[in-house]
């Protein structure tokens, strides 16, 4: 049952190589092997969105994927998206625009944005609502999340430069 | 300058952003991993429990045989109505819910002790489950426990001297039977602890997610028979709670015990299926109230027979009686009632506990008021807000027929300008058109009051064995001027640190980055109550006042002998200590060092280390929301096309802090409103284990909020801030109901149950088709 299975794999920019049971999920693989803990378990049965992360640049849900599915791939996770302390559009617009309360649902949302901004960075508003809907949040009641992601895909559009970080 | 007021970006958020907020599990390094053998039966006495063979090295099984020394979870509440029932850690003898622990399993990780507990046969010789009010009442019915024969674990009645009068007199009563079904808080993080021992010290740590660490803290020690001092709790990042993480749950227990058993480090992290079935449930109650009115729509007189279902034990340390005494004690709401006949039982079932959940008792409260203006606004023809004009508090301070006093508010005129915003008649016409191409849009007003911030005087009062409500800080700034301000509180997503340093920084004059708030930590803060009932920004925010006011003081005086002023002429103001009028300054931090390098030239104690302590009485928020929806007759489905908030919080400190408070809390309204069901199954199964069963609402279900503020100032609280945490979820349902009712008027239905899920709107549309000939025969 606990024979590791190897596997390459780019986390964050970084290839690595990593020995994972077949049976660990991929957020499992993140958070216990490889000491990612932003990546969030919300219900590990699909539903909460909270431990979304990029897998070759498509927002996944990593409780339903095993971590040797992602042999090969190139996975993205909320300790990626900040330059060092300049925090990335998205994360400046949550904090500017209140976009987390406890901040246990905040990762997953951030990388569902992050991943549907670069596939289609001119969502309407409509659309991102309707991505938004993916994930639960219990706190917020939404609307901040909603308008912090449709001000950072004006940021983002408007090309680079975020602003430095006051922590 | 002033901080206060001001929509400062939050300073816990840069670390939460980037993902390096620390959760329980986050915590769980290098520890042996804990999973619970759970009870598959509602009831039944426990004939046997088979342990799997284990062998050298791959863990260890648990019961409560195991469990020597000890004790129950039982809280208590001085009433002679009281049944008091222990909760033990492990089921011993029997189980009397599905889901109850009755083993733990240990081992290296957690899918390996998940295997263990799963192989651990559980021998039970079921009984007939006891669910439902009905089967808990019924003439004969089975004890639940033994200590509470009838199956009743507390009662309140009451009735006033001129009721029976004030009936008499009625031109009309109106009757309402309602129901709330069962629901959960749903935090989107479960909860979990990890216990680690230490050797050095024979110490305890345990890291959980929870609202109350100084009360578990107690709680633990009384029950694991050990030392306080040898136990410390820390509530790190907590993924929210909404109540649900306030009370002490036997899985801690159990921590606590293996951890000192086996002297090393052990985790559990509960799953999505765990927390539906056996953390906490709430909102199970049936009200059946009858109104009397005055023929022109005055409130005469209120009798209210409320029944809460408390499920299989009572919640420590608040009771059982959180629920059925808070609908008791505060049904009238904002409403002036003259006479009151109220009876108030809390009923034990075979079904997860119920514990306080974001609201407590108030969303049901307030939905039975608004349904019963709506109909007696009707019945006297009457228009519905004209109804409220004439039954709403407007003289303060107002003591209710209960007791409860109300300072000052502004219920009329929220509800006011709430109207006036929404524009009735302009969506009165836009009803009438909808109506004519076959779309049914509906209105729907909520008035109420939200308790906030009560210290122990209301607790006491409740006859708590434990009585929470004061809060105390410790404030110190340290030799470089940065502020640190230690509070008994345990905020979990509330953005409480910021708040608080928003009051810091006005009083000491320093910005407030350079104050920094510790919370959740039992070593590291004064004794306190942790987040809940709406009371940190008013409890600990005035405490903190306290404390900050005389940091100030010192800080002045300091600032009067280095300038040689009196220390009457001295402002603390933007880091600086000046003298207005002169060019005399010396900056904050020059002023910490002296204090601490330099006292013998104060002949004061060196440093600056203040505390505050406040229990303050409570003061009432109150809130109008108003609610447009169109209600799909073919589906029953319900779209929120408006929500109208009209909020008096009093001085609000972080304005944007307060809107996602109101924004957060009417989300969970809609949900409990429209979705939010747990079911279980008539062998005491539940049905609703996962989040594709029960439905917390989506960004596509709640509509972006119009919130409007007002500010009424009571000597209630000192920092003028009224608590904010549950209105939204207080006056969301019965806004929404009221709406759905108003869309529907046209086919008679009645909205009498939360959630009113699609299926129940298609269901009473049709019945009342079949029922009534002159509705749209096609429905
Ligand atoms: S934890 Fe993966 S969807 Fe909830
Ligand atoms: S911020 Fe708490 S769940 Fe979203």
């Amino acid at each position: 049952m606990s024979d590791k299975i190897k596997i390459t794999l780019t986390v964050n920019g970084t290839a690595m190589t990593a020995e994972v049971e077949p049976r660990r999920s991929l957020a499992d693989m993140l958070r216990d092997d490889l000491r990612l803990t932003g990546t969030h378990l919300g219900c590990e049965h699909g539903v909460c969105g909270a431990c979304t992360v990029l897998v070759d640049g498509k927002p996944v849900r990593s409780c339903l994927m095993f971590g040797v599915q992602a042999n090969g791939a190139s996975v993205r996770t909320v300790e990626g998206l900040a330059d060092g302390d300049r925090l990335h559009p998205l994360q400046q617009a949550f904090w500017e625009n209140h976009g987390l309360q406890c901040g246990f649902c905040t990762p997953g949302f951030l990388m569902l944005a992050a991943g549907a901004l670069e596939e289609n960075p001119d969502m309407t508003d409509e659309e991102i609502r309707d991505v938004l809907s993916s994930n639960l949040c219990r706190c917020t009641g939404y609307q901040n999340i909603v308008k912090a992601v449709r001000l950072a895909a004006e940021v983002m559009k408007a090309g680079p430069a975020p602003q430095a970080t006051r922590s | 300058m002033t901080w206060i007021g001001r929509s400062l970006p939050r300073l816990e958020d840069p670390s939460l952003l980037k993902g390096h907020g620390t959760y329980v599990a986050d915590h769980a390094d290098g520890a042996l991993h804990v999973a619970f053998a759970r009870s598959p039966l509602a009831a039944g006495e426990i004939l046997g429990i088979e342990l799997p063979e284990i062998a050298p090295g791959g863990g260890q099984v648990f019961t409560a045989a195991d469990l020597h020394g000890v004790g129950v979870i039982r809280p208590v509440l001085n009433r002679p109505d009281y049944r008091a029932v222990g909760q033990p850690a492990l089921a011993a003898g029997r189980v009397v819910f599905p889901g109850q622990a009755v083993a733990v399993a240990v081992a290296r990780t957690a899918a390996e002790a998940e295997d263990l507990a799963e192989q651990v046969f559980i021998d039970i010789e079921p009984q007939d489950p006891i669910l439902t009010f009905d089967a808990a009442l019924a003439e004969g019915a089975r004890a639940v426990h033994p200590e509470a024969p009838e199956n009743v674990l507390v009662e309140g009645n009451l009735k006033t001297k001129g009721f029976d009068e004030a009936v008499a007199q009625a031109a009309v009563v109106i009757e309402l039977d309602l129901r709330s079904r069962r629901q959960s808080a749903v935090p989107m993080e479960t909860r979990g602890g990890v216990a680690s021992y230490d050797r050095a010290t024979g110490r305890v740590t345990l890291v959980a997610s929870v609202q109350m660490p100084h009360m578990l803290r107690t709680g633990l020690a009384d029950v694991v028979g050990m030392a306080e001092s040898d136990l410390r709790v820390i509530a790190p990042d907590v993924g929210g709670g909404f109540g649900q993480k306030m009370s002490l749950f036997p899985e801690y227990v159990v921590l606590v015990w293996l951890a000192r058993k086996l002297r090393t480090k052990v985790a559990w992290i509960e799953d999505r299926r765990e927390n539906f079935l056996a953390s906490a449930h709430s909102r199970d109650q049936a009200f059946f109230v009858r109104g009397a009115f005055s023929a022109e729509g005055r409130l005469l007189a209120l009798d209210a027979n409320l029944k809460s279902n408390v499920g299989a034990f009572s919640c420590y340390p608040v009771t059982c009686g959180v629920e059925p005494l808070m609908a008791f004690g505060e049904l009238p709401g904002p409403y002036v009632v003259p006479e009151y006949r109220g009876r108030s039982r809390g009923v034990t079932t075979n079904t997860c506990m119920m514990a306080p959940y974001r609201g407590v008792a108030r969303p049901m409260l307030t939905f039975t008021m608004e349904r019963l203006m709506e109909k007696a606004a009707k019945a006297l023809g009457l228009d519905a807000v004209e109804i409220r004009r004439r039954n709403l508090i407007t003289s303060f301070p107002h003591r209710s027929p209960t007791g409860v006093v109300y300072d000052e508010g502004s219920y009329l005129q929220a509800m006011e300008a709430a109207v006036a915003h929404v524009d009735v008649p302009a969506f009165r016409a836009r009803q009438a058109r909808a109506r004519t191409e076959g779309r049914y849009l509906g209105l729907g007003v909520s008035v109420f009051s939200e308790r906030t911030g009560y210290g122990t005087p209301v607790y006491a009062q409740r006859g708590m064995g434990i009585v929470p409500g004061y809060e105390s800080v410790d404030l110190a700034m340290d030799p470089s001027g940065n502020v640190e301000v230690r509070i008994g509180s345990s905020p979990h997503g509330q953005g409480l640190k910021t708040a608080l340093a928003q009051l810091v920084a006005d009083e000491i004059g320093v910005v407030p980055d350079r104050v920094r708030v510790i919370a959740g930590d039992t070593d590291a803060t004064p004794y306190g109550w942790g987040t809940f009932a709406s009371r940190s920004m008013v409890i600990a925010g005035g405490a903190t006042k306290f404390a900050a006011e005389a940091a100030a003081d010192k800080l002045k005086a300091i600032a009067a002998k280095m300038m040689e002023v009196e220390v009457g002429a001295v402002v603390l103001d933007e880091g600086y200590a000046r003298v207005p009028g002169t060019n005399k300054a010396t900056p904050i931090p020059d002023l910490a060092r002296a204090a601490h390098h330099q006292s013998q030239r104060f002949g004061l104690e060196a440093g600056i280390r203040t505390s505050g302590f406040y229990d303050p009485g409570g003061t009432f928020s109150n809130a109008c929301h108003i609610c447009e929806v169109e209600v799909d007759i073919e589906t029953g489905g319900v779209k929120i096309l408006r929500f109208v908030v009209v909020e008096d919080a009093g001085v609000l400190i972080n304005p944007m802090i307060v809107d996602g408070q109101i924004a957060g809390g009417v989300a969970q309204g809609i949900g409990n409103a429209l979705y939010e069901e747990l079911i279980y199954d008539e062998d005491g199964n539940l049905l609703t284990t996962s989040l594709a069963d029960y439905l917390p609402p989506t960004a596509l279900e709640v509509p972006d909020l119009e919130i409007l503020h007002m500010e009424t100032i009571s000597p209630e609280s000192v920092t003028k801030a009224k608590g904010v945490g549950e209105g939204g979820t207080i006056g969301a349902p019965a806004a929404v109901l009221n709406a759905v009712a108003d869309a529907l008027a046209p086919f008679g239905v009645e909205i009498d149950e939360m959630p009113a899920t699609p299926q129940k709107i298609r269901l009473a549309i049709r019945n009342m088709a079949i029922r009534n000939t002159r509705a749209p025969a096609d429905v």
